[in-house]
């Protein structure tokens, strides 16, 4: 189908804009303390916390480091560090 | 599960609305068409050229994203398609409790197949955190400024659900984010029910209330469990499931938000927060929320 100028055609396509720029906090997961149980990838506003084999892992190219992964982690796997780049 | 909502959107650290699009999308599929009038998740999703959305998605305009669905719902049917996708508006409260009211009222009367979701953050924060009939009482805005004499909005918060529910629609509910698997069970449900659906869900805004970006989880399980936001369930006009809670009390809401805080720094904010717990009381009772 032909759209009009005027539509974005391209879906996804936000994700030129690489936000973990943002981050003046960084989240770590501990895996080791993790219990997969998923809340942190639910809770994501950028949807960047994924599932590895039964644990979690964030895509730093996009986290804004908001926290509230390691805010919601019932097992306090997740901790917030400063920032360096 | 696949990402249908993609990072790279332009939401504040931590927003509410985000998270309410990601669970929504969850629980609709990928084989819908939505419609999102102006607003923060229109503005944060779109900037163009650019899209996160993984679904057919259209922008309408600020007042009329209840006409567009319904539009592209009567379109869908006249080419005998109805079959291949679910259409979905996705909007704000400002967009759907103020400015769409009357198009939302049309789309509900004439019984169209959409599935209309408020993510209601309870003012207009796109444009800088203006009230919208679904401000709570006492919240400060920049339209309803907590001063000398004001204790900020003053009028109670608009219920929504009841007046969709009036129009003799077979399914509303309200959500909350911070009851995810609870918004995708509701989301699921309300498009595989034929004809007008209308969902409300709880989304805070760090930015707008004024708390750490950590706690937008947090604040929306407060707000259920002082029983300001219920949530509950209505098919065909009756009530069928309500979320019981063990009731906090709602300063426990009220103290952690900047919107908030004049409640308790001006002198008759006592009074104010009584007023507030009352709004609790007569939703705990209504639903009958206390475990
Ligand atoms: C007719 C019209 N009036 C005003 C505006 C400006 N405007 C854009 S978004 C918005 C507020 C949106 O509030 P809401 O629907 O609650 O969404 P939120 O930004 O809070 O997510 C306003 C007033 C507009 N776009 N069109
Ligand atoms: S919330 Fe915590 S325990 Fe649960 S999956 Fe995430 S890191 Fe692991
Ligand atoms: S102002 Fe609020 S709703 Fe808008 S993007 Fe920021 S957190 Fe989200
Ligand atoms: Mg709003």
């Amino acid at each position: 189908m032909k759209l009009s100028i005027g539509a974005v055609t391209e879906p996804g396509s936000t994700r030129i804009n690489k936000t973990g720029s943002w981050r003046t906090f960084k989240p770590i997961i501990d895996v080791e303390a993790c219990v997969g149980c998923g809340m942190c990838s639910m809770f994501c506003p950028e949807g960047v916390v994924y599932e590895v084999e039964d644990k979690y892992t964030i895509d730093y190219d996009y986290c804004k480091g908001c926290g509230v992964c390691a805010h919601e982690c019932p097992s306090g796997a997740i901790e917030m560090v400063i920032e360096e780049k | 599960m696949e990402e249908l909502f993609a990072p790279g959107h332009r939401g504040c650290a931590g927003c509410g609305a985000a998270i309410a699009a990601r669970l929504i999308l969850k629980g609709a599929g990928k084989d819908i068409i939505a419609v999102s009038p102006t607003g923060c998740l229109e503005v944060i999703s779109s900037p163009y050229p650019q899209s996160s959305w993984g679904v057919p998605w259209i922008h309408s305009l600020f007042e009329n994203a209840a006409a567009v669905a319904s539009g592209v719902e009567a379109a869908l049917r006249a080419l005998g398609r109805e079959d291949e996708a679910k259409v979905l508006a996705i909007a704000g409260d400002g967009g759907t409790i103020d400015i769409g009211f009357g198009v939302l009222s049309g789309m509900l009367e004439r019984g169209h197949d959409v599935t209309y979701i408020c993510y209601d953050n309870e003012a207009y924060m796109n444009t800088g955190i203006q009230r919208s009939g679904s401000t709570p009482y006492g919240a400060s805005t920049t339209t309803s400024p907590a001063g000398k004499i004001s204790f900020g909005e003053d009028r109670p918060k608009k219920n929504a659900p009841a007046i969709a529910a009036a129009h003799g629609i077979p399914y509303v509910a309200t959500a909350s984010i911070a009851y995810p698997k609870d918004v995708i069970k509701k989301v699921k449900k309300a498009v595989e029910i034929e004809g007008p659906k209308y969902l409300q869900i709880h989304a805070p805004c760090c930015t707008g209330w004024g708390f750490d970006s950590s706690r937008t989880i947090e604040i929306g399980r407060l707000a259920v469990e002082t029983a300001l936001f219920p949530i509950y369930e209505m098919q065909n006009g009756k009530i069928t499931s309500v979320k019981k809670i063990k009731r906090k009390p709602v300063e426990e809401y009220l103290k952690v938000q900047r919107r908030f805080r004049h409640l308790f720094e001006k002198e008759g904010g006592e009074e104010e927060i009584k007023k507030i717990q009352e709004i609790a009381d007569g939703n705990a009772e209504q639903f009958g929320l206390d475990l």
